[in-house]
């Protein structure tokens, strides 16, 4: 920030530093020092003054030395040749009788960033710290460091690292801690410092002593440590239990990561962790600081991937105050949303019914959002409340409860009959959901009677439409309406065909107009196999639903920046992209090169290909890319699901490398799951249906769909095959 | 690890930087002070719903808080707790108003030096070293200098313990807002400590005038202005009892669902006698927190009667019955205050209705007629919630008393002792 006229400022003040007056007036002199420090900070380059500056700290008085070893510090790379004269004072301070100008001289002169300064600073260091104020010891420590960041390509100094190993000893707490630090960052390259038993077990000692920064410090530290025995895991854990419960939030969570982490394999005691940090966490949510209540709430949230029940009789600690702003209000909607069971429901929806109306568009549209995934479980309730709000006749929120309603006919056909009464009533739908209406319209068209003449205004106003999104999705809709209801949609299906066709200037829009007259022109049968997909996939929901993740899945970034800024991974936007699949399977299902019914038999003289599990897949990742791709290969067995327990499948799938990731429970018609394994660079998706009440006839038979990314035919015949292998012996098994 | 710490204020001015890395010129360029610009322009451009908290920029990430009106920014390239980056910000924070002596962006600016000295001996080299006022006072030399002498006509600070003042014994409200380290004569002489029992209610109140939820979360501070620390016994309630209870009726037990303690306080005697033993150090420390959810052992403070009617065609008529069922106080004060206001906020959709005082078992009543374009009765739905915010002094909604404040008796000179008690509105909404 170069002010107007800062060379003049700078000028003066170098007139009034060296003048042998204001030299003379202590006071005068330490304000000019001070205004200095002034414009430095404003981001004013007064690096001229340096020279002056080292003059003024040969003082007695530690207050104007302090100011001017902070501009010193700022300049020496700027000036290394004068702040070589800096040093000669310093190494003098270094040797004060005042452990307090000793220390300060020390960290002050190890904070000179210019090459060369290896020199001078070693030898006071390793003085510093056999020093016997354990201020300077503690400053001399961290010196080590600063040293060695100066120098980083050097070969370490071996006998540094011992005589800091060694300090790792020393009754005062800081220094310990520092010792810490400054071994991890001299030993960075070799993996950091190393904690040994006895180490871990001195530390595990100090404890107490320690002050909270350097308690959440040391715990974080102890991570890599590894118990050789589960004796010394339960003294571990056992001395560190009270710090669960510690009155500071940040050593609480870091007791509790360490716990995670140690007892890995004792899922009882992480769960008695957890279930004794609720408190600190808790409360936390509650924190004055607004900042501290979001870092809580982020980690219940990761702690309710495991144990969704913990905060469950808490859930009104996150019911919205007034005046928090609406990032909190997000994070504490998207909890309540995980919070719901039969008990607290009408409370809950009571609370973000009461934010529907908020003056905030977001913050309306979130709460309608929450209310929608809700009604996934609880969905008569909801829909009374999504349609009480279509009354208020709000654009916005008329909109986000359109889209709600799109999603609930997809995930709960149940609700079908419902919706479709109520959006008979809403026909003049504001801008954003205009597609979920249609996709409503096309869907459902047989139940909603209006629809045609809702779809008429529409293609009416064409002519001024803008969103070729749009467009498209009212051709699909009309064409799905026109099987249903022929005779009211027929003239119309006419206008709209020959607009997109002839008028259009959306190249995507023509094509599917296009697409949609040639399907037509190939008889009303052949369009609708094509167009007509499922009405609802209820199956769905058994992804969407919140399966309980092992606690291994988050530990590892507990209590780190991860939580708070994976703002991205939030459920906000995975009900988003819900919410676009209906219609993207729509388009799916009309694109002409699909494949749905080729059926390709698969070669058993096919060499083997060899399957691995590699990472695991999040539900959501399963879920998006399942929307995401097509599907490759649809193939009836022949045979039906084998009758063994689905424990038994799911491991005897394992055994092939074939991770099963979701199921319908045993007896569900239809019965669905989803299952996915790697092969050679390519991810293989697949699902296996049987009962399927759009393929009738072949009910008894299990279906398998295959998607994959990427697309590699001859994994997908090598996994059906072993597929088939494994369901064959299981059947053979079985009877 | 810290890289950097910086405040801000709300314009954007550059208060204090401090960069605690060590890297090379000729590595970092001219980068780093431009990370203050960056991170001025990414939080000034986050829209509503979006995070502040925790930013990138490169593999820079900015944590941040805001206290004072003012950013208290610690950069960082390592991925550390943001737990400890956070408290130890608002630990800076809470250090800054206490040897400065209020919190504002002028008591930073005429303090600079001060708080670069603060920052130079609680962080080095990205390390937290220390944050208590104990260790510290040791090595700061630098006095603090006082935004603005003590005025009877200041009121910006009144807010917080401004209520009573017909008693000798209280305390003016601004006493506490001093440097703990002042200026060798005149006031530091006065040997003080303030005892403050301090509670944040949040309150929902159905459309019935059923309560839903209350919680209180409150917290015994301490501020401290002695210049030696010994041990002070803290005396509360006999009667408390803790966690959930067991059997209710006629024991006016005061309870609280679970408290925590600082570290620092000794509960050998807390068990039989509910007494803390603590060494207060100078400055403004918290020594237990504690909190009660759903059984408030009393009502609600404040009740309300809202009616809501369609006028005219495009008129809303909002009847508002508000009483305070707190006891009324030996002293009476006027009844219908005259210095109430009523604004109507476009902006927020919001009505303000302020009323400077409100004594117990008192009510008011407001009428508000709002003209609204395109009225339906529907619309009437969309009224409300009404939410309040209040200061309740001495009074605290769960009970928790202080018995008594004794001090070592090695301790010499004469010292004032203060309890206060003070019950903030964290959030008190009010269904219509």
């Amino acid at each position: 920030m170069p002010y107007f006229g800062s060379e003049e400022m700078v000028k003066e003040l170098k007139r009034a530093l060296s003048n042998p007056n204001v030299q003379a007036d202590r006071l005068r002199y330490k304000n000019y020092i001070t205004k200095v420090i002034r414009y430095m900070t404003q981001g004013l380059d007064v690096s001229a003054l340096f020279m002056d500056m080292v003059k003024a700290s040969a003082t007695v008085d530690i207050a104007q030395k302090k100011l001017v070893y902070l501009y010193m510090c700022t300049y020496a790379s700027d000036k290394p040749d004068l702040a070589l004269l800096a040093i000669n004072t310093l190494r003098k301070d270094c040797a004060d009788p005042n452990p307090m100008v000793r220390g300060l001289a020390l960290r002050n002169m190890c904070n000179f960033r210019m090459p060369g300064m290896t020199e001078y600073i070693e030898q006071p260091i390793v003085a510093g710290l056999r020093d016997k104020a354990s201020y300077v010891r503690r400053v001399a420590v961290l010196g080590c460091a600063k040293m060695h960041s100066l120098q980083p390509n050097t070969d370490i100094d071996g006998t540094i690292v011992n005589e800091l190993y060694a300090l790792l000893r020393d009754p005062d707490p800081v220094v310990v801690v520092n010792c810490l630090r400054a071994l991890e960052e001299i030993l960075k390259d070799e993996g950091g410092v190393v904690i040994n038993k006895p180490i871990a077990h001195h530390l595990l000692n100090r404890m107490k002593d320690l002050d909270s920064w350097a308690q959440s410090e040391v715990l974080t530290f102890l991570l890599r440590y590894r118990p050789r025995s589960d004796d010394e895991l339960f003294d571990i854990l056992s001395l560190l239990d009270s710090f669960l419960q510690s009155a500071h939030a940040h050593v609480a969570v870091a007791t509790l990561r360490l716990f995670l982490q140690l007892a890995s394999a004792h899922p009882a005691v992480q769960a008695d962790a957890l279930l004794c940090t609720s408190a600190p966490l808790l409360a936390t949510c509650g924190a004055a600081s607004r900042e501290l209540r979001f870092a809580g709430l982020c980690h219940v949230q990761q702690v309710m991937r495991s144990q969704p029940g913990l905060f469950g009789t808490h859930y009104k600690r996150f019911f919205c105050g007034y005046s928090e702003p609406t990032y909190i209000k997000f994070r504490k909607m998207e909890i309540l949303v995980e919070l719901v069971n039969d008990e607290n429901v009408a409370l809950v929806l009571e609370e973000l019914r009461s934010y529907c109306t908020d003056v905030s568009p977001e913050l309306a549209q979130a709460a309608i959002a929450a209310i929608g995934r809700i009604a996934q479980t609880y969905s008569e309730k909801c829909l009374d409340i999504l349609t009480g709000l279509l009354a208020l006749k709000q654009d916005h929120i008329t909109s986000a409860v359109i889209q709600m309603f799109r999603d609930l006919v997809w995930f709960c056909p149940q609700s079908t009959a419902a919706v479709c009464q109520t959006v008979e009533a809403c026909v003049d739908s504001p801008q954003d959901s205009e597609q979920a209406l249609l996709w409503l319209l096309g869907e459902h068209g047989d139940q909603i009677s209006s629809a045609p003449y809702v779809m008429e205004g529409y293609i009416d106003g064409l002519k001024t439409e803008l969103s070729s999104a749009v467009k498209m999705e009212l051709l699909t809709a009309s064409v799905k309406m026109f099987l249903c209801r022929p005779a009211e949609t027929q003239d119309m299906l006419g206008r709209l065909l020959h607009y997109c066709i002839e008028e259009e200037s959306d190249v995507c829009v023509r094509d599917r107009a296009l697409l949609c007259y040639r399907l037509l022109q190939r008889g009303v049968e052949e369009t609708r196999k094509v167009v007509t997909g499922p009405k609802s996939d209820p199956s769905m929901s058994v992804l969407t639903g919140r399966q309980e993740e092992p606690i291994s899945q988050w530990a590892s970034t507990f209590n780190t920046l991860g939580p708070l800024s994976g703002c991205d991974l939030c459920p906000q936007t995975a009900v988003i992209s819900a919410a676009d699949q209906p219609s993207s399977s729509a388009e799916k299902e009309l694109l002409p090169e699909s494949t749905d019914v080729t059926l390709s038999s698969p070669d058993d003289t096919e060499e083997e290909i060899s399957l691995s599990l590699g990472p695991p897949l999040s539900h959501e990742t399963f879920e998006k890319m399942w929307l995401d791709l097509e599907i490759l290969q649809r193939q009836t067995m022949g045979f039906p699901r084998p009758r063994t327990a689905l424990d038994t499948l799911q491991a005897a799938l394992q055994l092939v490398k074939i991770q099963t990731l979701a199921f319908t429970p045993g007896a569900t018609v239809p019965w669905k799951a989803y299952i996915y394994t790697r092969s050679t660079g390519t991810l293989i998706l697949a699902e296996l249906l049987q009962g399927d009440q759009h393929a009738p006839g072949i009910d008894e038979s299990l279906v398998v769909s295959v998607k994959q990314q990427p697309v590699n035919q001859h994994a997908i015949r090598g996994f059906v095959s072993i597929l088939k292998g494994v369901l064959q012996t299981l059947n053979v098994d079985s009877s | 690890m810290i890289s950097q710490i910086f405040i801000l204020s709300s314009k954007g001015d550059h208060l204090i930087y401090k960069d605690y890395h060590i890297i090379m010129k000729h590595f970092r360029g001219e980068a780093s002070k431009d990370s203050i610009n960056v991170f001025y322009e990414m939080v000034t451009a986050l829209s509503g719903d979006q995070t502040p908290v925790v930013m990138s920029h490169k593999d820079l990430h900015f944590i941040h808080v805001r206290q004072g009106g003012l950013y208290w920014v610690a950069s960082t390239k390592t991925n550390p707790s943001p737990f400890t980056i956070i408290e130890f910000l608002n630990r800076l924070a809470a250090l800054t108003k206490d040897y400065c002596g209020s919190l504002s962006e002028k008591s930073v600016r005429m303090n600079f030096a001060l708080i670069y000295e603060l920052l130079d001996e609680m962080v080095d080299f990205g390390y937290i070293q220390t944050t208590s006022t104990d260790i510290l006072k040791n090595f700061i030399q630098t006095e603090a200098v006082s935004s603005k002498p003590f005025s009877l006509f200041d009121l910006s600070n009144v807010g917080l313990f401004g209520a009573e003042t017909q008693q000798s014994k209280v305390a003016p409200s601004v006493a506490a807002s001093r440097p703990i380290m002042s200026s060798r004569g005149e006031q530091s002489g006065k040997n003080e400590i303030f005892v403050d029992v301090i509670e944040r209610l949040s309150v929902v109140i159905g459309s019935k005038g059923v309560l839903m939820k209350s919680d209180i979360q409150g917290e015994i501070r301490i501020k401290c202005f002695l210049p030696t620390s010994s041990e002070m016994r803290i005396g509360l309630n006999e009667e408390l009892s803790i966690g959930k209870s067991q059997q209710k009726g006629y024991s006016s037990a005061v309870r609280v669902d679970e408290c925590r303690f600082h570290q620092a306080v000794k509960l050998d005697e807390f068990d039989t006698f509910r007494i803390l033993k603590v060494c207060p150090s100078q400055g403004e420390q918290t020594v237990m927190q504690y909190q009660l959810c759903d059984e408030l052992p009393c009502a609600p403070p404040f009740q309300l009667f809202p009616s809501v009617q369609k006028d005219y065609v495009n008129r809303v008529l909002i009847f508002l019955k508000l009483r305070c069922d707190l006891p009324p106080k030996s002293m009476s004060q006027e009844l219908s205050s005259p210095d109430q206001t009523a604004e109507l906020q476009p902006k927020n959709k919001a009505l303000l209705w302020e009323i400077p005082r409100f004594p117990g078992g008192a009510q008011l009543s407001a009428l508000f007629k709002v003209d609204v374009p395109g009225l339906s009765s529907a619309s009437l739905l969309e009224v409300g919630p009404v939410s309040m915010s209040f200061e309740l002094a001495k009074q605290t909604c769960s009970g928790l008393q202080i018995r008594f404040l004794r001090l070592a008796p090695t301790q010499t000179g004469l010292s004032q002792r203060w309890v206060r008690y003070v019950t903030h509105s964290d959030s008190y909404t009010i269904r219509i």
